[in-house]
């Protein structure tokens, strides 16, 4: 979806989480009621069903970018504006690059929590490349 | 199929109506593509929520629009800020972040000005004196006012949010995708609630309750309600879809024989005519209410009214309720948020003065459950609104008792949390 490369250890959410509400100015996840409730996103390659929650989250993941703090780069199994809109937005104003994919739901099974993840981009192909 | 532009839209995505008009189109066709649009859409207002304060960047952004010369060229009204322009004295700036927020709050409502944006500050601008009309498309955000546009007025709005808001208003252009398409309004699951009481349907809590409900099972689909009154109000209405955009993400709902797109069931639900029906009992009601209220003591410390913002008819039911009664409790915060329109409004109509001398504090521009305005020490608060009593607990780290406005008014008489649990039959 969006361009740039990144490498990172896989966090794997059993739900998706919300950028407002849910990640906090840290980092880390903050919707109490979120199984992976205290887990920092930080770096890591965000692997989640879907995105969730209010628009404002846009807002959010670009003040994670500017602060450095954001994900790595996310994975999911269906486009969304919000998390593409932030990007953009942090994109034009930091220059940031965090590559945004979506997979099949049969790769999302795939992919297991942990494990490192190189993205590459070719033209508008994404490559992920799993480790270990 | 792919997004297609017309050639004027190529144009402002290359730059010919300059730097800010073509970041905008950036963004909304870069939208566009993803919610997979095949064209855009001329939409004839935008209400931003891009103005509430939650960092740096929000705020460069909107200055950098600024900065290239931005101007909204269609309608615009603005969502609260995180600050009380009236009424700065209310925003507390005890501690480094909220002296950060409050200036950086200001500075940012400053910017959609800027931009050329009404100074609506409301999250309800249907209370205003402009709405859209029926079958038009318009590119809201803030979800209780989505809600209210798709549902109550019958104007044609997807989910729209920060940055999204402003380039729509600086284009006048939204993909044409989601709620915008006649496919995607039809309602997809039956809320029965012909089992309900008719005391049960006049009590104004109910309302937030069943959308709180409504948003726990249609999730981010279109429920249809079956049982309601003809005439059950606007401000009812207001409190379902604010409810129901919190605890799911409903952005359009139909009530039957009430809304404008659902004259029978039939209608509201097109093709749809295999939906679940879902049967709203008052048990279930009770339950979610009893969920909702997370207090455990006693001893009750603010009463919030006005999430979504007051309207002139919930300010005139206070005065009501309050004027000539027992005074407002020591200790005993009690807030009505609302609209600048709105107020003037009740101002001319008497009703804020006795209010302000019961002991009712009015917060204007903003809400108290997005910025600090509880006194600190706040820890047991009753409000009307299910979306407040959604929120606040982890916004604010208070617990609520989510009552009509009579157990409100009378907690806060004698400072003693006050509610039926088994309200509903």
């Amino acid at each position: 979806m969006t361009s740039g490369g990144a490498s990172g250890a896989v966090l794997k959410l059993d739900e998706p989480v919300s950028f407002w509400g849910g990640i906090g100015p840290e980092g880390d996840i903050i919707d109490v009621h979120h199984p992976q409730h205290g887990a920092v996103v930080t770096g890591r390659i965000l692997v989640m069903r879907s995105g969730r929650g209010s628009s404002s989250g846009t807002y959010v993941l670009a003040e994670l970018l500017r602060l450095g703090i954001a994900p790595a780069g996310i994975v999911l199994t269906e486009p969304d504006g919000i998390i593409a809109t932030g990007a953009l937005v942090a994109a034009e104003l930091y220059d940031t690059a965090m590559p945004i994919v979506t997979v099949s739901e049969a790769d999302y099974q795939r992919i297991e929590d942990g494990v490192g993840m190189a993205i590459t981009m070719d033209e508008d192909v994404a490559i992920l490349t799993l480790a270990g | 199929m792919s997004l297609t532009l017309t050639e004027h839209e190529q144009a402002m995505l290359e730059g010919e109506q300059g730097p800010a008009v073509a970041l905008s189109m950036r963004i909304i066709t870069e939208l566009g593509r993803i919610r997979g649009a095949t064209e855009l859409v001329d939409i004839d207002s935008v209400h931003i929520d891009g103005c509430i304060f939650y960092g740096q960047a929000g705020l460069d952004f909107a200055q950098k629009l600024v900065a290239l010369g931005g101007q909204v060229r269609v309608p615009t009204t603005v969502n609260v800020g995180s600050v009380d322009l009236i009424h700065p004295h209310l925003i507390l700036q005890n501690t480094e972040r909220e002296r950060w927020v409050a200036q950086g709050g200001r500075d940012l409502m400053q910017a959609y000005v800027d931009l050329g944006c009404r100074q609506t500050w409301t999250c309800a601008p249907y209370q205003m004196d402009s709405r859209p009309e029926v079958g038009r498309h318009i590119a809201w955000a803030e979800s209780n006012a989505i809600v209210f546009a798709n549902s109550v007025i019958g104007a044609r709005t997807d989910r729209y949010g920060d940055f999204v808001d402003i380039a729509a208003a600086i284009t006048g252009k939204a993909p044409r995708g989601g709620l915008h398409l006649d496919s995607e309004r039809q309602g997809d699951v039956v809320l029965d609630c012909t089992s309900l009481s008719p005391e049960t349907l006049a009590l104004d809590v109910t309302y937030p309750v069943l959308g709180y409900l409504a948003g726990a099972i249609a999730g981010t689909t279109n429920p249809v309600f079956v049982g309601l009154p003809s005439d059950v109000s606007e401000d009812a209405l207001k409190a379902v879809g604010a409810a129901a955009a919190s605890s799911g993400g409903v952005a359009l709902f139909h009530v039957v024989g009430r809304t404008p797109e659902a004259p029978t069931l039939e209608a509201a639900l097109g093709s749809h005519v295999d939906a679940p029906v879902h049967h709203i009992t008052a048990q279930r009601l009770n339950a979610a209410r009893q969920e909702l209220s997370t207090a455990r003591e006693d001893k009750l410390d603010a009463v919030s009214l006005g999430t979504p913002h007051a309207s002139v008819d919930e300010i005139a039911e206070t005065y009501a309720a309050v004027v000539g009664g027992p005074p407002l409790a020591d200790g005993v915060a009690f807030y009505i948020s609302t609209g600048r329109s709105v107020f003037a409004e009740a101002e001319r109509r008497g009703l804020v003065q006795p209010l302000e001398e019961w002991g009712v504090t009015f917060v204007l521009d903003t809400c108290t459950y997005v910025t600090s305005i509880l006194r600190p020490g706040t820890r047991t608060v009753m409000t009307n609104s299910g979306k407040w009593a959604h929120y606040a607990p982890g916004n604010m780290g208070v617990d609520v008792v989510l009552a009509t406005l009579d157990e409100c008014v009378q907690s806060a008489t004698t400072g003693v949390v006050t509610w039926n649990r088994e309200l509903f039959t």
